[in-house]
């Protein structure tokens, strides 16, 4: 059947794969479009990580409860990260880079998160439950689209609505116009009678919230369950860094992007293992493959610096520099 | 109503006494925390300096851990100093560690031991200069975002690492038992490859960390004294002035990133020839201490001066040490990463009473300097 095929089950795989990266970098894309870049994405992935594993196991009733309430409480512990990083860089006026990794050092896997996960007992328990894959429209067993686009959890479904409404809120509303003004030139918004501060607040905690969401994708979907160290997220969060720079801060190629991605870190590794095709040893080693999706960011990265560097597509002009009333 | 102003002059007092106020709230914080969790802040925080700072024993083990963070985080002042993110010094840490191990190898036990120090020093900078070279060749040719590839290169050579131990017939493996067959490891140093170790009141101090003295020397001297460092300097403020006025920043971003790269492979060559004597690739090796990330907090800390930076080190190679003293049910491993990082956030925002003054009142005077 063709279902069964090694290019559908790589795709099927690049999209649950795809989607902790895709939350991560729609949110990271808020912040950015304001104006602020936050480096601690890694770190508030980690964090929601184990604060979606912990709200799973302690919420009561249905799988369907737990999980939402799981995947709020995910999202509410990356937005407090957020929170700390907002405070710093927007009020505090601190370096913004420097301050995004101290976020990842503070929260992530031999800091925060490894002290709450061992705190809260979370290492080594079955999860109570997990997302499952939701037969859509009853169109699972439809040729190649079906395991692909009608056969994934909710979190997958909920990432899609997102990245269209993220889309919409920037291209097509008054708020998402003020936003781009807020990333592009805060000294003109502020004087349009944009709150710049109020905007960046918003905006870094939304993306807090969507990296937390994007890092509990790991612990309640992908592989259930949370484990000490940096290695549940493994980098993912700096991969959703790289691609907001090369989907040119679009929403809409984040999700392209983003599978892209997906299927160099769960379908090629989970195709070749399935289908041991006759390729050198050494290809089919597990270090190999995990290090295909890095080594593929740093390519796309490169070619995109070339040949948009000199013209910064899409980029918010005022990226990375904090603003101050009394300066402009 | 809190008012804040940028400050017209900023007083020198003020640079050196904000970052101890700053560490000092940071430990007010903590304690803080350390109530709301179910401890006693004074006995741990008396516990910590103890298990740190007390005794030859403590400091032996403190110099110790502390030798790698002084490398990565020299390396990181370096390039940062620069307004060069490289975040790479982890990965960069790992090859040195490989190539000073391949070396060490290669070479024997039957050679002087200068010698093979000096081999395992030369191969272990020069290889993780390279690796850095990937990143710096990239931003400097193509203007490639430093701080993602560094980062994406870290779990590269991570998993190079692993592969060159694990997954492959390289010559580091060690495959002269049955033993070492079925459980991987790497060839180990043999005693008389050992590098020297000091002792100093008692506390024995490796030679990887006098190494970390002379590098931090050598360091101050070329941002001190050279033109080079000068011109590291300017193009830190401001690449538009030091290219209209002829610097090559090209040129130096790839010597930076070199020089960086170098010194946390040197770190990685003191790891191997000072403590492990192994190429450690299993997960509680290398990989675990996260010296490359915690080497950008020390350098952070210490505002990319080599001296901060060294006095830095071994504070957080203290506070590491303590952490592992302390490791058990009341004190988990993961409270270290959380300190550091109160500190380290009360540090920056602290940084803000450097250039600004905050009035408490209704209407600031308007000094405001126009820029």
């Amino acid at each position: 059947m063709v279902n069964d095929s090694l290019v559908v089950e790589i795709l099927t795989q690049a999209v649950v794969y795809g989607t902790p990266i895709l939350f991560a970098a729609l949110g990271e894309l808020l912040a950015e479009r304001s104006g602020v870049l936050n480096l601690g994405v890694e770190g508030m992935m980690l964090v929601g990580a184990a604060m979606g594993f912990w709200g799973m196991q302690r919420a009561p009733g249905s799988d369907a409860t737990a999980l939402t309430l799981a995947v709020l409480t995910a999202a509410f512990a990356g937005l407090v990260m957020a929170l700390v990083f907002a405070i710093l860089v927007i009020s505090l006026r601190a370096n913004q880079i420097v301050s995004g990794l101290a976020l990842t050092i503070f929260a992530g896997g031999l800091g925060l998160s490894s002290y709450l996960g061992n705190d809260l007992g979370l290492a080594d328990v079955p999860a109570k439950h997990q997302f499952g894959d939701i037969d859509v429209f009853g169109l699972k067993d439809t040729p190649v689209v079906g395991p692909i686009l009608f056969h994934q959890s909710a979190l997958v479904y909920l990432s899609w609505a997102l990245t269209v409404l993220i889309a919409l809120y920037l291209s097509r509303t008054r708020l998402g116009l003020n936003v781009r003004a807020v990333g592009e030139n805060p000294a003109a918004a502020d004087a349009m009678g944009i709150n710049v501060t109020l905007y960046r607040y918003a905006h870094v905690l939304a993306g807090g919230a969507l990296a937390g969401i994007g890092g509990a994708c790991y612990s309640l979907a992908i592989t259930p369950g949370w484990t000490d160290g940096d290695s549940l997220v493994g980098g993912a969060g700096w991969i959703a860094i790289a691609l907001v720079i090369f989907s040119f801060w679009r929403p809409e190629l984040c999700l392209v992007g983003a599978y892209l991605f997906g299927g160099l870190a769960g379908g090629v590794p989970a195709a070749i293992q399935a289908h041991n095709p006759d390729i050198p040893a050494f290809f089919k080693t597990s270090e190999f493959l995990n290090s295909l999706p890095y080594l593929m960011t740093i390519l796309v990265l490169v070619m995109v610096s070339t040949s948009f560097a000199r013209r910064r597509i899409g980029a918010p002009a005022a990226l990375g520099v904090p603003y101050v009333r009394e300066e402009r | 109503m809190i008012a804040v102003e940028r400050r017209l002059t900023q007083p020198r007092w003020l640079t050196y006494v904000i970052p101890f106020v700053s560490v000092a709230v940071a430990f007010g914080i903590m304690a803080v925390v350390l109530l709301a969790t179910g401890h006693d802040p004074g006995r741990t925080y008396r516990r910590l300096f103890d298990a740190a700072f007390h005794g030859s024993a403590a400091w032996t083990d403190t110099v110790t851990l502390a030798t790698p963070l002084i490398f990565t985080g020299l390396a990181a002042a370096v390039a940062f100093r620069m307004q060069l993110f490289n975040i790479g010094a982890e990965g960069q840490l790992y090859i040195g560690a490989i190539c000073a191990a391949g070396a060490a190898i290669w070479l024997g036990p039957d050679h002087a031991l200068t010698l093979t120090i000096l081999a395992m020093c030369v191969c272990g900078a020069a290889g993780a200069a390279l690796w850095a070279l990937i990143a710096g060749v990239l931003r400097a040719f193509a203007r490639t975002n430093e701080i993602i590839t560094t980062l994406m290169l870290n779990y590269v050579a991570g998993l190079l690492l692993t592969y060159m131990i694990f997954d492959s017939a390289s010559p580091w493996r060690d495959v002269s038992t049955v033993q070492t067959r079925s459980f991987p490891q790497s060839v180990a140093l043999k005693p008389s490859q050992f590098w020297p170790t000091v002792t100093v009141f008692g506390v024995s101090v490796s030679f990887g960390f006098l190494l970390a003295i002379g590098v931090a020397v050598a360091l101050w001297v070329l941002f001190r004294v050279t033109r080079f460092g000068f011109e590291m300097n300017v193009i830190g403020d401001s690449q538009r002035a030091a290219r209209y006025s002829g610097m090559r920043t090209r040129r130096k971003i790839l010597a930076v990133m070199a020089i960086s790269g170098a010194v946390a492979g040197l770190g990685g060559a003191s790891q191997i020839g000072d403590f492990s004597h192994v190429l450690d690739a299993s997960p509680q090796g290398l990989q675990g201490a996260a010296y490359g990330y915690t080497g950008i907090v020390v350098a952070a800390l210490g505002r990319y001066n080599p001296f901060a930076v060294f006095l830095v080190g071994v504070l957080v190679g203290g506070l590491q040490n303590a952490g592992l003293f302390l490791q058990g049910a009341d004190f988990p491993i993961g409270l270290v990463g959380v300190i550091q990082g109160i500190i380290l956030f009360c540090v920056l925002g602290g940084e803000l009473l450097v250039r600004y003054r905050v009035r408490l009142g209704r209407r600031p005077v308007a000094a405001v300097e126009t820029s």
